[in-house]
């Protein structure tokens, strides 16, 4: 039978690594907001011609759209993203590109106004601290009957956490490499792993819950990691049917729920490590009190001598 | 089989085929017009919020000026023939304006929010003062005193009962007009102190221009009080401004908080592209849960096609308004619909290991794996709360809001064709010589220490 709750430390230090990585990009590149955030203005076009990005991207910064960002889609069409436009500055700049590049055609426009950015910024803020809250109260209130189901309510906000601070950290460097943006779908895939990540981590604790029933006199150690083995083949087998319907959206949709898309795959990732090797492992950690162990474990001198 | 559960499987039948019969006929557009509402980014259209500058308007007057509003707005969007339209009121000072499946110039959009559709003006002395510019010259806003107040001449004061008159005389089309009650003393002080000038007339940024794409500004000959016409336009042109005119002016300003404007092709493209990511993902799930499970893994890829005919039928019913983010929702939910199947497979799965006959331990699976089922799901029932509460809670709402509605029904139907669908099917099997056949249920034999 594989230990898994005996490698806790070592899954501690890899997400700890993670996390230090995504928490370092976080701070180096920040986050590329959106309009829906930011606000401002994106106007989608394409040009009957051939069109160079450089030369569109000269073009604008003449027509005084300095920092306008350009990015080109796979459909042969230019996003062009600037401060916010009114419909009269949105024509006028329409038709000086028309001058120079020949017939275009509007596939999308998009303006957010500030008053807009800040409300949606505020909501979705929110939203995501009152889902987490909605979380712990819910799986405080399914373990009442568990001996500390505070315990459980806090591992599994921690795990979610993780997953969500993943995810961040992973479009922090798209932003900085890519130039992705966080925007309002990004919001709905985090808010959907983290339900996601939840979900697999009640599955675990459900099964700890029942083996708990059946003999309290088992050591909880053994307990937890019977009940990860048992739930092993569902956890992936979920996860993979979840991660081939995510792919799929991914390479055949693509375009405007990329974001959605990548922010699932990771969260997925994520969130089945986080329900297998994080949250249960945390729940031993505490019951044991073990922290102290886990910092003299760690490889790191420095971190050694203050531990002890 | 016993009698209740002949009568389960056969009731399971007859929702699937109701289901069925609502989805279909696919071809007649199952994501088109008569079948599923698609989302403005799906078919296209505009989605505008503007904020009214209510600053001028007492505040018992408020609600009574955002009506007039959307009642002029109504009137102005009516003509262009949209099928569904929403115009509506939110908040204290915003109205939301939905134009689905509408293909619309910009000079048609702005020309929606104008107080007036008209303005007239002078030629200016200076560039400091101009508003305009044609080839005829720089202009600024006409005005004249009236009661104390400068107040610039403009189609706000024109009566709501312009018409077009072709003058078989001249062979040119005029558009008549009145003024109301301010408009005939501005406009007997304006063009009284304008005679043998030119005035002319604006729509927007642009000059109103003729048939022959010359501006339009006619020499005053007369003081005008009671009633004018703006001869030169097309028929076309002046049948569009007539009906603009009489739609009504707008009792206060409006400005543009919100824009989103799509075109009709870039959406079907992306039905498209959403149909086959749909389609594979479901094809890949099916085919995992068959090589992994066998033939409770075929059962649950028979339940998934009934839990697609559901979902579609109830996104049909609700009516649900699909939008991408909505069928992401929807196509995620099918990767975790086989979550519930999954749970009591791997459950029967250490049943039978543990030497249960097949009955016994699909009925033990169902059974023990349905806390887990509840519980878990339960979670994703909270976020969906809580994103449907983020849709409507801001302007850009549509894709939260979808993606929250479609997960939430993908998930619930999934938990009742896990439970009810695929067992009723796996029953069917329970007493024939197949249930003898173990591996067929994916236990390798001897491998019972867990």
């Amino acid at each position: 039978m594989f230990d898994i709750v005996g490698k806790r430390f070592w899954f501690f230090l890899l997400s700890g690594a993670v996390i230090l990585i995504a928490i370092i990009s976080l701070v180096t590149f920040g986050l590329k907001l959106g309009i829906e955030f930011s606000s401002g203005s994106i106007v989608t076009v394409g040009f009957e011609q051939e069109v160079d990005q450089d030369d569109l991207k000269q073009e604008l910064a003449s027509l005084g759209y300095t920092n306008a960002l350009i990015q080109h889609t796979g459909g042969g069409d230019f996003i062009i993203r600037t401060h916010e436009l009114t419909s009269e500055d949105k024509i006028s700049l329409e038709d000086a590109l028309a001058e120079k590049f020949g017939h275009l055609s509007e596939t999308e426009f998009n303006s957010v106004s500030p008053m807009i950015a800040a409300e949606t910024t505020q909501n979705a803020a929110i939203a995501v601290a009152v889902a987490a809250v909605g979380i712990l109260l819910y799986i405080t209130w399914a373990f009442r009957r568990m001996p500390k189901p505070f315990h459980y309510g806090t591992c599994a906000i921690i795990a979610l956490l993780h997953d969500a601070l993943v995810a961040l950290g992973v479009f922090s460097i798209l932003g900085g490499i890519l130039d992705w943006e966080i925007n309002l779908m990004f919001i709905t895939g985090v808010l959907a792993v983290i339900g996601y990540s939840v979900n697999n981590t009640v599955v675990v604790f459900d099964r700890i819950r029942e083996n708990l029933r059946e003999d309290v006199r088992v050591d909880f150690t053994i307990v937890v990691n019977n009940s990860l083995v048992e739930t092993l083949s569902r956890s992936l087998n979920t996860s993979l049917t979840t991660l081939f319907v995510v792919l799929a959206l991914l390479f055949f949709v693509g375009a405007s729920i990329q974001n959605f898309a990548v922010v699932l795959l990771v969260g997925i990732i994520a969130g089945t490590f986080s329900s297998l090797c994080i949250a249960p492992q945390l729940l031993v950690v505490w019951e044991k009190g073990e922290w102290k162990r886990f910092i003299q474990w760690l490889p790191l001198p420095v971190v050694k001598a203050k531990g002890r | 089989m016993p009698r209740r559960k002949r009568l389960v499987f056969i009731i399971v039948l007859i929702i699937f085929a109701l289901a069925l019969s609502i989805v279909l006929p696919i071809n007649e557009g199952v994501l088109g017009k008569r079948g599923i509402r698609l989302g403005l980014d799906l078919q296209g259209g505009i989605h505008v919020v503007y904020k009214a500058d209510l600053s001028s308007v007492e505040s018992g007057e408020r609600d009574n000026a955002i009506e007039g509003v959307i009642a002029v707005l109504g009137n102005r969007i009516n003509p262009m023939g949209v099928t569904e339209p929403v115009i509506q009121k939110q908040g204290d000072d915003r109205i939301v304006v939905e134009l689905p499946g509408l293909s619309i110039t910009d000079k048609e959009k702005e020309s929606l929010s104008r107080v007036a559709i008209l303005e007239f003006g002078e030629l200016a002395a200076d560039e400091e003062e101009a508003k305009w510019e044609n080839e005829r010259g720089r202009w600024k806003p006409t005005t004249a005193i009236i009661d104390g107040e400068e107040k610039a001449l403009s189609s706000r004061y024109f009566k709501e009962n312009t018409y077009i008159y072709h003058n078989e005389r001249t062979g040119e089309i005029e558009l008549i007009f009145e003024w109301d009650e301010e408009g005939s003393k501005l406009s007997e002080e304006i063009t009284g102190r304008l005679i043998n000038k030119p005035m002319g007339i604006f729509e927007g940024n642009e000059p109103l221009r003729g048939d022959d794409e010359r501006s339009i500004a006619p020499i005053v000959q007369t003081t005008i009080t009671s009633s004018g016409r703006i001869t030169g336009l097309s028929l076309n042109e002046a049948t569009r401004l007539s009906k603009q005119l009489n739609a009504g002016r707008l009792p206060v300003p409006l400005e543009i908080i919100y824009d989103q404007t799509v075109s009709p092709i870039l959406g079907a493209d992306f039905i498209d592209m959403s149909l086959t990511a749909g389609l594979i993902g479901i094809v890949l799930v099916m085919l995992f849960m068959t090589l992994y499970y066998r033939l409770p893994g075929l059962m649950a890829s028979l339940a998934l096609v009934f839990y697609g005919a559901l979902v579609l039928a109830l996104f049909k019913l609700i009516p649900v308004t699909l939008t991408l983010a909505g069928i992401g929702g929807f196509v995620l939910s099918i990767g975790m619909a086989v979550d519930a199947n999954v749970l009591i497979f791997e459950r029967m799965k250490e049943e039978l290991r543990a030497g249960r006959t097949l009955g016994a331990a699909i009925e033990a699976g169902f059974n023990r794996a349905w806390t887990a089922i509840r519980d878990s799901n339960i979670t994703t029932f909270i976020v969906c709360g809580i994103l449907y509460w983020l849709g409507s809670s801001i302007v850009a709402s549509a894709p939260v809001m979808g993606f929250a509605l479609t997960l939430f029904i993908g998930v619930a139907v999934s938990m009742f064709t896990a439970i009810v669908v695929t067992r009723t099917l796996l029953r069917l099997f329970v007493g024939t010589r197949l249930a003898q056949r173990i591996p067929l249920f994916s236990v390798h034999a001897g491998k019972d220490n867990v």
